[in-house]
């Protein structure tokens, strides 16, 4: 048997999907870190102490310049919008609509102002507050301390604005209510999730707002309208709803100014602009241009408006919003403070002077950030780093020149051009640093994402073409795997040698996605070189078109019934709502694809006799008994299916939904009765699934001998139990009820996981030793010396006692060998050798689901149980309609069998309480066993991710029984046919699973040919999944469904394949122990 | 003879769309504020109600299974007794079916229940007017060339169609689009109307066009 030529093969193909996974998550999800530290007042950062002096009470870092605030966020306002054209005679429904910003600018130009508002992508409401709060650029996944919850952990001005003892009232969209947990002196919060509500979070607003500004009682004012954003996205901004929304809007504002003070600046900005059919998320032009509009009651600036509005970043609002009010700039800020807001009403020389000083604060602190992200992350490039570090300290040092000449308020005149290119370059050094930190954080690469598609896409095709074609695995392994590895690897070393030659830095992952592209490019090749050859072999032969024809057609036809389903399955990935309830989509493509199964057998004919005379007579008894029994194992497996539906955690997009209750641990139940009954219940569960697997051990013969692995069966699976119980007893105790006993609890709670662990790897690293669950009698005769020598003492009375029963026993057997030699010849009796390959991938799945339900909460076990009965069921369903329809094609699975697989295992992903979105994430899990004292980031990983991929862990592990399951059922059926047919067959059935021993080369085919269709129909989703990522990356819910379902399902492709990996691996490992056992028993 | 047939074939089918319209339209003129979407139960009611007389009547009437001998009175009591018995029994599977399927169990009973009265109708009653309370002849019917007459070629395709219609129906469910008809059952009822509907008229053109390729054995 070609073992590792199989295993190789696999496992190139997986990388071939990493590489493509890789290349495309690199040019989609742009990541960042987040940095836990905060700015405060005592920083040493600025100003020089004498200045400092002078500072007003009640600021930081800067004079305070506006006691108040009130921002007024209007979500998606376009500069359009915004914008004001008198000399418009027919403006569109957005067009003119907010007059009074006009008003304002042009009759008091120094107090108010309009500005372009460029939002950085991506341009998401939830990225934008983020933004809009810590000048940071965030990124999808913005790598902090807390995936649990949306909050933000940056430092940001609100926390800033809070610690300095400032009240923040907030009103509007609930978003920020998740996003700053308990900052709000005081908040009213309206539901967002509704996009075709436009009317709710607007006029709870205005119902608040001006109560709330006239009463005081506040610092900083935010209120967020979503009207004109929801409008957008239900009719677009070119209807007249939103001329309605924009005037409702225009009226707003023009009260909100009368009731302003002297002391009060007024904000109003949009976050995101929109697109022509009201969208946003992603970078274009029309999305990115929002409107920002400031306004005070005493002069602001200097001079007059320009003619053509400025453009300013984003995040520019931050550090201007921050100094102007006197409290200190967020850490993690990299927006340039909008500098002719500080020049006031006073003469250009102070004002410059003025300028100066804030541009001096705000480098300081960004060259701060800078520094400390520099240290814990390497996605800036470090020339540039360097360059930008230059240009900073050349600034400082010309400053502090400059400062050392200015003796208090008066500047000589010839300072006063210095001054001006100072303040440059100052500009210039934050400009540059933004510059560098879009770069990285805020861009896709649409060249990587495709490549990623393109190479998902080919690795799919060559999974499939593999499966048809791989008739033998040694021509595959041989002819298609080396080609491809050599090229792929001369394609890796000239990319290396290109990469040493211009001294660039070596980006593994381009190297590794080139060597598969490289070695991919060699497979095909090699395969339409292959297909020439033999296109010229039977080109002479005359071609039989017509019949081909047809029969390909009818192949086609057959393989489109479980195709479909695939294909349904996958569009469902293009739709967020699809992708939203697909907890219910997959069970019931699942339930589809099975009556499907039967309705074909039965249209097909399968299910009948073949007619003949006296069936048409009779016209009863024409059904095969078999359906009884196929539509038994499909009503169960219905009845499984439905019944996994209680286990559903919820998504926030269905507000209606409350989640399973068998979700929560025991621990937090109050009822005890009810407690204590689940608490039996589910431990009454462990031991009908140890009892269970015993038995069917037991019945195919599989616990008999008395290896280590089959005394753990017997022995150890009923411990694990023990130890699984009582870990849950101790965990579902209530706290402050055992008292004294409370450190013993806190070590049991440690210990019994931890036994667990420990069994389990043991139970594991025996089967990996020695699979063999095989009890061999040998009744020949054995060659070796009658007699065992003693070792003691010789002469003395207790050699006698240790020879003479020897002695004894060996005369009763030859006795005995003597009398049976008459009637049979000796032989060899093994028990269990017909179904030790599944013997051995049972033990070991049974031992994963002991741990992954320990990682689960409690109830959670019946989710379990039903998986691994739903399993089974599928696996008897899959034999009998095989059974019934005869297939040929003893060692190839059919597709339909590999599709309801992997139907089952999402299907169980969901079943298992669990969602593709972050807050859904089992943390949990990681402490079962640990007690808060993580010291790497390794084990926690691995046991949260163990816990959401559980069903995928088991289904793949599990891949291998779809071969192995008809050839151990054998029996069964052939007893069946026993009473008819009489006792013929008895010499030549009951080979089980040593049929897949007599022919090597096909069973290693079989498993080559399931691994590539498993890894197909898996490839197909994820492709399905980065397609609708790539393709949907401006639509409104990509941040929200598109993106983690990406994440999810290409980190469940990574788990399912190297667990398929491993579950065939297993099953090599088996053979080869059957094959030293073999020849070990010809040796004796 | 076979294009007579195949003709009155499509009368008939003609028919029973035109009934499914009219229970649709009609109900309007003598019911307040009746609407498919709003009071959807009555419609389903009507409805059934209304397939289900006229197919009797046409059954009846064309008597397109001619059973040689004559059957007593008593005989036809009982036949017709167990008929009632099995299109119960049909709505209770099929009721199973669905809720195995997804349908809520506990909540909207009703709904669920007269949606599967409503598939009973598209689907057994057919079964019940054509092949009688014999349930091997109808498992018959639904394999590859189990059918006998053009009428069985007519119900095989008209209930594969209501049953697909009513599976398609299922898909807009989910969908955020906060239409009235996405509600549960409505879709899928509204699914396995069209999908009969089209099955009554693909059933005689499919017939007509696959005329030569059809031959019956008789049973």
């Amino acid at each position: 048997m070609q073992r590792w030529p199989v295993v190789l093969f696999l496992a190139w193909v997986c990388f071939l999907f990493f590489a493509g996974i890789g290349l495309f998550m690199s040019g989609f999800l742009l990541t960042r870190i987040e940095l836990a530290s905060s700015s405060s007042c005592s920083d040493p950062l600025v100003p020089p102490l004498w200045e400092r002096q002078s500072l007003p009470p009640g600021s930081c870092w800067a004079p305070q310049r506006f006691s108040k605030a009130v921002l007024v966020i209007i979500d998606a306002l376009h500069f359009e919008f915004a914008r004001f054209d008198p000399a418009k005679a027919s403006p569109l429904p957005y067009e003119n609509k907010l007059g009074v910003l006009h008003q304002l600018a042009t009759s008091q130009p120094r107090h108010a102002r309009l500005y372009r508002f460029r939002a950085d992508p991506p341009t998401a409401t939830m990225q934008r507050i983020k933004g809009l709060t810590t000048g940071s650029l965030p990124t999808f996944i913005d790598v902090g301390s807390n995936f649990a919850s949306y909050a933000i952990q940056e430092d940001n001005l609100l926390a800033q604005l809070v610690q300095n003892g400032r009240r923040v009232v907030f009103m509007g969209d609930d978003t920020w209510e998740g996003l700053f947990p308990k900052k709000f002196f005081r908040s009213y919060f309206f539901p967002s999730f509704n996009v075709k509500d436009l009317h709710t979070v607007d006029d709870g607003i205005l119902q608040h707002l001006y109560p709330t500004v006239d009463s005081g009682e506040w610092d900083v004012l935010i209120a967020h309208f979503l009207g004109v954003d929801h409008c957008g996205h239900r009719h677009g901004p070119d209807h007249p709803e939103m001329a309605k929304k924009l005037t409702q809007m225009n009226e707003m504002l023009r009260s909100l100014v009368d009731h302003l003070g002297n002391d009060t600046l007024l904000l109003v900005a949009g976050d995101h602009g929109m697109t022509e059919t009201g969208d946003h998320g992603g970078d274009s032009e029309k999305e990115v241009n929002a409107a920002l509009f400031v306004y005070s009651r005493t002069p602001l600036f200097g001079s007059g408006p320009p003619e053509e509005p400025e453009t300013i970043p984003q995040v520019n609002l931050v550090p201007t919003v921050a100094l102007l009010l006197g409290v200190p700039i967020p850490y993690s800020n990299i927006g340039e403070v909008m500098a002719e807001l500080f020049a006031g009403d006073s003469d250009a020389v102070s004002a410059a002077l003025q300028q100066l000083s804030v541009y001096h604060i705000n480098a300081k602190q960004v060259d701060r950030f800078l520094q400390s992200y520099s240290l814990v992350a390497q996605d800036l490039p470090a020339e540039q780093l360097q360059h930008l570090q230059e240009l900073f300290s050349s600034a400082v040092e010309e400053h502090t020149q400059l400062l050392t000449q200015v003796q208090g308020t008066t500047v000589p005149p010839e300072l006063k051009p210095r001054l001006g290119s100072l303040i440059g370059r100052f500009q210039r050094y934050l400009r540059e640093a933004r510059a560098v930190c879009t770069q990285s954080w805020a861009r896709f690469h649409p060249l990587r994402m495709v490549g990623g598609c393109i190479l998902i896409a080919s690795s799919c095709l060559l999974c499939y073409m593999a499966s048809e074609l791989a008739t033998s695995s040694r021509s595959l392994c041989h002819s298609c795997l080396l080609y491809p590895l050599f090229l792929g690897s001369l394609g890796a070393g000239l990319l290396w040698l290109v990469h040493v030659f211009t001294q660039e830095g070596l980006d593994l992952l381009l190297v590794s996605s080139w060597a598969a592209a490289a070695s991919q490019l060699g497979f095909f090749w090699h395969w339409w070189g292959q297909h020439l050859k033999r296109a010229r072999l039977t080109g002479s032969q005359p071609p039989l078109a017509s019949g081909g024809l047809r029969q390909r057609l009818q192949a086609w036809l057959g393989l489109a019934f479980p195709m479909g389903i695939l294909v349904f399955r996958c569009g469902a990935m293009f739709s967020d709502s699809f992708v939203v309830a697909e907890a219910r989509v997959a069970p019931f493509l699942l339930a589809s694809l099975v009556m499907l199964l039967v309705g074909k057998l039965h249209w097909d004919g399968h299910l009948t006799v073949p007619e003949g005379p006296k069936q048409q007579l009779l016209g009863v008894s024409s059904y095969r008994r078999e359906i009884w029994y196929l539509l038994c194992l499909v009503a169960m497996l219905l009845v499984c299916v439905r019944l996994s539906s209680f286990f559903h955690q919820c998504r926030e997009e269905i507000p209606q939904c409350r989640p399973s209750v068998f979700l929560s641990p025991l621990a937090s139940l109050r009822n005890t009765r009810a407690k204590n009954l689940f608490y039996l219940l589910c431990v009454a569960l462990l031991a009908g699934l140890v009892y269970a697997v015993q038995s069917w051990l037991r019945h195919y013969g599989n616990l008999n001998s008395s290896d280590p692995l089959v005394l753990f069966v017997r022995w150890g699976f009923p411990l694990v139990v023990l130890c699984i119980a009582c870990y849950w007893a101790v965990a579902s105790s209530a706290d402050d009820s055992l008292g004294k006993l409370q450190e013993l609890v806190q070590v049991a709670v440690v210990v019994f996981p931890r036994a667990v662990y420990g069994l389990a790897s043991m139970g594991l690293l025996l089967l990996l030793c020695n699979p063999m669950t095989v009890f061999a009698k040998d009744t020949r005769e054995s060659a070796g010396s009658i007699v065992t020598p003693y070792l003691g003492v010789p002469g003395s009375e207790v050699d006698f006692l240790h020879v003479i029963p020897q002695i004894y026993k060996r005369m009763q057997e030859s006795q005995k060998s003597r009398l049976e030699r008459g009637s049979c010849r000796a032989t060899v009796a093994a028990y269990g050798l017909g179904s030790v390959y599944s013997a051995a991938l049972v033990i070991a799945l049974t031992l994963l689901g002991f741990l992954l339900m320990l990682l689960h909460s409690e109830r959670l076990s019946f989710a379990f149980l039903l998986l691994f009965m739903e399993a089974f069921v599928l696996l008897h369903i899959h034999t009998c309609a095989r059974g019934l329809a005869g297939d040929a094609e003893l060692f190839s699975v059919p597709w339909y069998a590999v599709i309801s697989w992997l139907l089952a295992a999402s299907q169980f992903f969901y079943s298992t309480g669990h969602q593709p979105i972050f807050p859904a994430i089992h943390w949990n899990a990681a402490f079962v066993g640990f007690h808060l004292d993580h010291s790497t980031n390794l084990l926690p990983a691995v046991l949260v991710g163990a816990n959401t991929f559980a069903s995928h862990i088991l289904f793949a592990v599990g891949c291998p029984l779809l071969l192995l399951w008809p050839f151990v059922c054998e029996v069964s059926t052939s007893q069946r046919k026993k009473p008819k047919k009489e006792s013929r067959e008895e010499v030549e059935e009951h080979m089980m699973e040593m049929r897949l021993r007599e022919s090597p080369e096909e069973f290693s085919t079989a498993l080559l040919r399931l691994g590539l269709k498993y890894l197909f129909v898996l490839g197909a989703q994820l492709l399905a999944c980065v397609c609708a990522a790539m393709i949907l990356r401006r639509h409104l819910m990509v941040w929200k469904v598109f993106a983690p379902k990406f994440l999810f399902e290409s980190l469940g492709f990574v788990v399912s394949s190297i667990c398929l990996l491993l579950g065939i691996s297993l099953v090599m490992r088996v053979d080869c122990a059957v094959s030293t056992w073999f020849s070990q028993l010809r040796l004796r | 003879m076979r294009e007579a047939e195949v003709r009155r074939l499509l009368a008939a089918n003609l028919l029973c769309a035109l009934a499914i319209v009219l229970a649709t339209l009609g109900p309007a003129f003598f019911l307040d504020g009746f609407s498919v979407l709003g009071t959807h139960l009555t419609w389903l009611c009507v409805c059934s109600v209304c397939v289900a007389t006229l197919n009797i009547i046409l059954h009846l009437v064309l008597k397109p299974n001619q059973s040689p001998k004559r059957r007593s009175f008593g005989h036809k009591i009982s036949r017709f007794l167990k008929c009632c018995i099995y299109f119960f029994m049909s709505c209770i599977l099929f009721h199973a079916i669905i809720v195995l399927y997804g349908a809520p169990l506990i909540e909207l009973v009703t709904e669920t229940f007269l949606f599967s009265v409503l598939l009973s109708t598209f689907t057994t009653l057919q079964c019940l007017c054509l092949l009688g309370p014999n349930i091997q002849a109808w498992i018959q019917v639904f394999s590859k060339n189990g059918a006998m007459s053009i009428w069985e070629s007519s119900l095989q395709i008209t209930s594969v169609c209501s049953i697909l219609g009513a599976w398609f129906g299922a898909f807009p469910i989910p969908l955020d689009w906060d239409r009235p008809w996405q509600v549960w059952p409505i879709s899928c009822s509204l699914g396995a109307t069209f999908g009969y509907m089209a099955g009554l008229i693909i059933a005689p053109l499919w017939i007509h066009w696959n005329r030569k390729q059809l031959t019956y054995k008789s049973r």
